[in-house]
C-alpha cells in the first residue's frame, strides 16, 4: 500500500460536511419523533384497556425483532406506493427511523416510568392530588431524570443507525464518504476517516452523558 | 498461636486500628465487642489477610500474615464466618462445604462429600444437603457457613457478628454451634454482642473503641467490674434494655 | 395508487425460494459463527475490566469505547475494504486472493468484534452484580482469584446476564443484514435480490420479515429454556423482577 493521501479528505471536506450535516438533521428528527411517538407508545403500553396494551406490545416486539435495513427497504419500497408518486429516500428514511426508534424508546420510557415505586403516586394522592397530577409532578420528573442517560445513549446509537441509509443512496455522511471513495479510488483514506469521524461524535456524546449523569444523580 | 503486636491501620488519613495487641493461646475462645465503627470488624480481617494493615505484625500458628506466598496456606488454617453467611447462591449446601477442599485442597469429591455430611451432621442439618441456600432460613444458612469453614479444618475459627442479621428466635441454634465448637478445644475469635454467650463461652473479653484495644479482661471480671469509663458507657448500652 | 400486481407465488417458485433459504442458511452460519467469537471474546474483555491490574483494565476499556463508537457498517468496510490494504503485503494477498468467501470472513470478524464488545459490558455488569462478600467468603477460605472467578463469580455472573445476553444474540441476527453492503447473500440480501427480478418487492420483504420474526421467536424459546436453568432457587436480581 502506497502512503496515504490525506488531500483527498480535504479536496472533498465540503462535500462530506454536507453529508455529515444530513446525518446529523436525519438523526435529530429521529430523535424527536422517537421520543414523542415513543411516549405515546408507552403509555399505550401501559394502558388499562387489554386490546390497546396488547397492540402496543405488537408493535414494539416487531420492530425490535426485525433489523433496521430491512424495515428502511419496506418503507423505501412502500412510501413511493402509498403516495402515489415518486419520493426521495429522505422522507422513506425519516419515517423508517422515526418508526423503528419509536419502538426502542417507547421500553425506555415505559422502563422508566415504571420504576419510579408506586408508592411516590399514593403520597401525591394521599395529599389531595388526582393521579394525573401526582404522574406530572411527582413521578414523570423522577422518571424522567433516571431515564436521562439511558435515552441519549439510545440517541447515540440511532447517530450511528443513520449511516445504514447507504443502502438507499440517501447523500448521508456514510454515502458521501462511499462515494468520494469510490470516486477517487481512496477507500482507505476514506473510511478510516469515516471512523474517525463517527467515533469522536459518538465518545465525545457518551463522555458528556457521563458527566450528566453524575449531575443527575442525586 | 495468634499473635497480634502493634498493629495500626489507616484509610487515608483517618487511623481505624492504632497500635493494637493481643496474644492467644491454642484453645482459647476471646469475644471481641466494642461501638460499631470501633474498628472489630477490620482488626479480624487483618488477621486472615482480607484487609492490609500498615504497621505491626501479625503471625498465625507461626506464619506471618502479610507474606504473599503464605496467605493462601494461611487461609486454608483460619475459618471464617461472616455476618451475611455468605453462601455461594448458586451451590447446594453439600456444594457449598465441598468446594474450597476440593479445589484448594484437592481433595477428591467422594472424600470431601462424606467430610461434609459429617460436618452438617455436625452442625444438625443432615436432611439439608442438597438444598440450596436461599431454600434455608438464616439460622440454617449461618449453621451451613459454619460447617463449610470447618470443612478446611482451620486451627482457628474467626466470627465477624455471625448472629447479627439473624431473627431473634433463630440466634440460639447458631450460639449452640459455636459453644460446641468451643468446648471441643477450637481456638476461636468472635465478634459479638451476645454478652450471655460471651459470659459462658469466652476465656478473655477483648473491648475496643475508635480503633483501639482498651481492655482484654476475662468475662467475670469484665462484666461487673470494667477498668475503663467507655467500656462502663458500652455495657451500660448493651445491658441496658 | 397505482395498481400493484400481487403475486405471492413467487416465494414458493423456483429459484427464488431457492435464495430465500440459502439466504436463511447464510444468516444462520454468520450469526453463529460471530457470537462464537463474540462469547470467547467478550467474556475475556468483560473479566479484564473486573481485575485488579489497572492495565488489563483500561485495554479492555478501550476496546470497548473503540467497538462501541463506531457504526457496524463503518466497522464492516474497515474489515473488508481497509484491512487487505493495511496489513502486510503477504497477508493482504492472501485475504484478497486465496481467502474462500471473503465477504463471509469480514462479515464474521465484523460482527464477532462488535458483539464482543457488547457482550463483554454484560460480563462485567454481571459480574460486579454479585455481591462483594462472596468474593470474600471464597478468598477466606483459601481459593485463590481465578479460582474464585471459576467457581463463584463467573458462574454467578453468567446467571444473572442470561435474559441480555440472548438479547445481543438476537442482536447479531439482525446485524447480519448489513453484510448485504459488501455482498453476502444473507436473507434481506436475497429478498431484494427477488425483488429486483420480480418487482414483487411487497412479497419479498414480507417473507424476509417473517424469516426474521421465526428467528426471533426461536431464540425466544431457546431463552425460556435457558432461564428456566440456570435459575439459582430463590435468586432475586438485584433491581431488576
Amino acid at each position: 500500500m502506497g502512503p496515504l493521501d490525506a488531500n483527498v479528505i480535504l479536496r472533498n471536506l465540503p462535500y462530506l460536511w454536507d453529508g455529515l450535516q444530513l446525518s446529523l438533521l436525519l438523526a435529530a428528527l429521529a430523535i424527536s419523533g422517537g421520543i414523542f411517538f415513543g411516549a405515546i407508545m408507552g403509555v399505550l403500553r401501559m394502558s388499562s384497556i387489554r386490546p390497546v396494551a396488547w397492540l402496543a406490545l405488537g408493535y414494539v416486539n416487531f420492530f425490535r425483532s426485525v433489523p433496521l435495513i430491512l424495515v428502511i427497504f419496506w418503507i423505501y419500497f412502500l412510501v413511493p406506493l402509498l403516495l402515489g408518486r415518486a419520493t426521495g429516500p429522505f422522507l422513506s428514511a425519516w419515517i423508517a427511523f422515526t418508526l423503528f426508534e419509536t419502538a426502542y424508546y417507547c421500553e425506555i420510557i415505559r422502563a422508566g416510568v415504571q420504576s419510579i415505586p408506586k408508592g411516590q403516586i399514593s403520597a401525591g394522592v394521599a395529599s389531595g392530588m388526582t393521579r394525573l397530577q401526582a404522574m406530572r409532578h411527582i413521578v414523570m420528573p423522577q422518571a424522567f431524570r433516571n431515564m436521562m442517560p439511558i435515552l441519549l445513549t439510545q440517541s447515540i446509537i440511532l447517530f450511528q443507525d443513520t449511516s445504514l441509509v447507504y443502502v438507499v443512496t440517501l447523500r448521508d455522511f456514510m454515502t458521501s464518504v462511499a462515494t468520494v471513495a469510490n470516486q477517487d479510488l481512496r477507500l482507505v483514506e476514506l473510511y478510516l476517516f469515516a471512523a474517525v469521524v463517527y467515533f469522536a461524535i459518538c465518545f465525545a456524546g457518551s463522555r458528556f452523558i457521563n458527566r450528566l449523569g453524575g449531575g443527575f444523580r442525586r | 498461636m495468634i499473635k497480634i503486636h502493634d498493629v495500626s491501620k489507616w484509610y487515608t488519613d483517618f487511623q481505624v486500628l492504632k497500635s493494637c495487641s493481643v496474644s492467644i493461646a491454642r484453645g482459647e475462645v476471646i469475644v471481641v465487642c466494642g461501638p460499631s465503627g470501633s474498628g472489630k470488624s477490620t482488626l479480624i480481617k487483618c488477621v486472615n489477610g482480607l484487609e492490609p494493615f500498615d504497621e505491626g505484625e501479625i503471625v498465625v500458628d507461626g506464619l506471618k500474615v502479610a507474606d504473599k506466598a503464605d496467605l493462601r496456606i494461611l487461609r486454608t488454617r483460619i475459618g471464617m464466618v461472616f455476618q451475611n453467611f455468605e453462601l455461594y447462591p448458586h451451590l447446594s449446601a453439600l456444594d457449598n462445604i465441598c468446594l474450597a477442599p476440593m479445589v484448594v485442597l484437592k481433595r477428591k469429591r467422594a472424600e470431601a462429600e462424606t467430610r461434609a455430611r459429617a460436618l452438617l451432621a455436625r452442625v444438625g442439618l443432615t436432611d439439608h444437603a442438597s438444598k440450596f441456600p436461599l431454600q434455608l432460613s438464616g439460622g440454617q444458612q449461618q449453621r451451613v457457613a459454619i460447617a463449610r469453614a470447618l470443612a478446611m479444618d482451620p486451627v482457628v475459627m474467626l466470627f465477624d457478628e455471625p448472629t447479627s442479621a439473624l431473627d431473634p428466635e433463630m440466634i440460639k441454634e447458631v450460639l449452640d454451634v459455636m459453644s460446641d465448637l468451643a468446648r471441643d478445644g477450637m481456638t476461636m475469635i468472635v465478634i459479638t454482642h451476645e454478652m450471655g454467650f460471651a459470659r459462658r463461652v469466652a476465656n478473655r473479653i477483648i473491648f475496643m473503641d475508635a480503633g483501639e484495644i482498651v481492655e482484654t479482661r476475662p468475662p467475670e471480671t469484665f462484666f461487673t467490674a470494667p477498668e475503663s469509663e467507655r467500656a462502663r458507657v458500652f455495657l451500660s448500652k448493651i445491658l441496658g434494655h | 395508487m397505482p395498481t400493484y400486481n400481487w403475486n405471492w407465488s413467487v416465494l414458493i417458485s423456483q429459484p427464488y425460494l431457492g435464495w430465500l433459504l440459502d439466504g436463511l442458511a447464510t444468516t444462520v452460519m454468520l450469526a453463529l459463527s460471530a457470537w462464537m467469537i463474540a462469547l470467547v471474546l467478550g467474556t475475556l474483555i468483560g473479566l479484564a475490566r473486573t481485575l485488579p491490574n489497572p492495565l488489563l483494565r483500561r485495554l479492555a476499556t478501550a476496546y470497548v469505547d473503540l467497538f462501541r463508537n463506531i457504526p457496524v457498517l463503518v466497522q464492516m468496510f474497515l474489515w473488508f475494504f481497509v484491512l487487505p490494504e493495511v496489513v502486510p503485503q503477504e497477508v493482504g494477498h492472501w485475504l484478497k486472493r486465496d481467502l474462500p468467501h471473503p465477504e463471509f470472513f469480514s462479515a464474521m470478524m465484523c460482527l464477532g468484534l462488535y458483539a464482543a464488545s457488547r457482550v463483554a459490558e454484560q460480563v462485567r455488569s454481571g459480574i460486579t452484580s454479585v455481591p462483594p462478600g462472596l468474593s470474600a467468603a471464597a478468598l477466606a477460605s483459601g481459593l485463590s482469584l481465578a479460582q474464585t472467578y471459576r467457581y463463584v463469580l463467573l458462574p454467578l455472573g453468567f446467571r444473572i446476564i442470561v435474559p441480555p445476553l440472548t438479547s445481543e444474540f438476537l442482536g447479531i441476527f439482525k446485524n447480519t443484514s448489513i453484510a448485504l453492503t459488501i455482498g453476502v447473500m444473507e436473507i434481506t440480501a436475497a429478498s431484494r435480490q427477488i425483488e429486483s427480478y420480480t418487482f414483487q418487492g411487497y412479497e419479498a420483504f414480507a417473507a424476509a420479515t417473517a424469516l426474521y420474526l421465526s428467528i426471533s421467536l426461536v431464540l425466544l424459546f431457546l431463552t425460556r429454556r435457558l432461564e428456566a436453568r440456570a435459575r439459582i432457587p430463590g435468586w432475586i436480581a438485584r433491581g431488576n423482577t
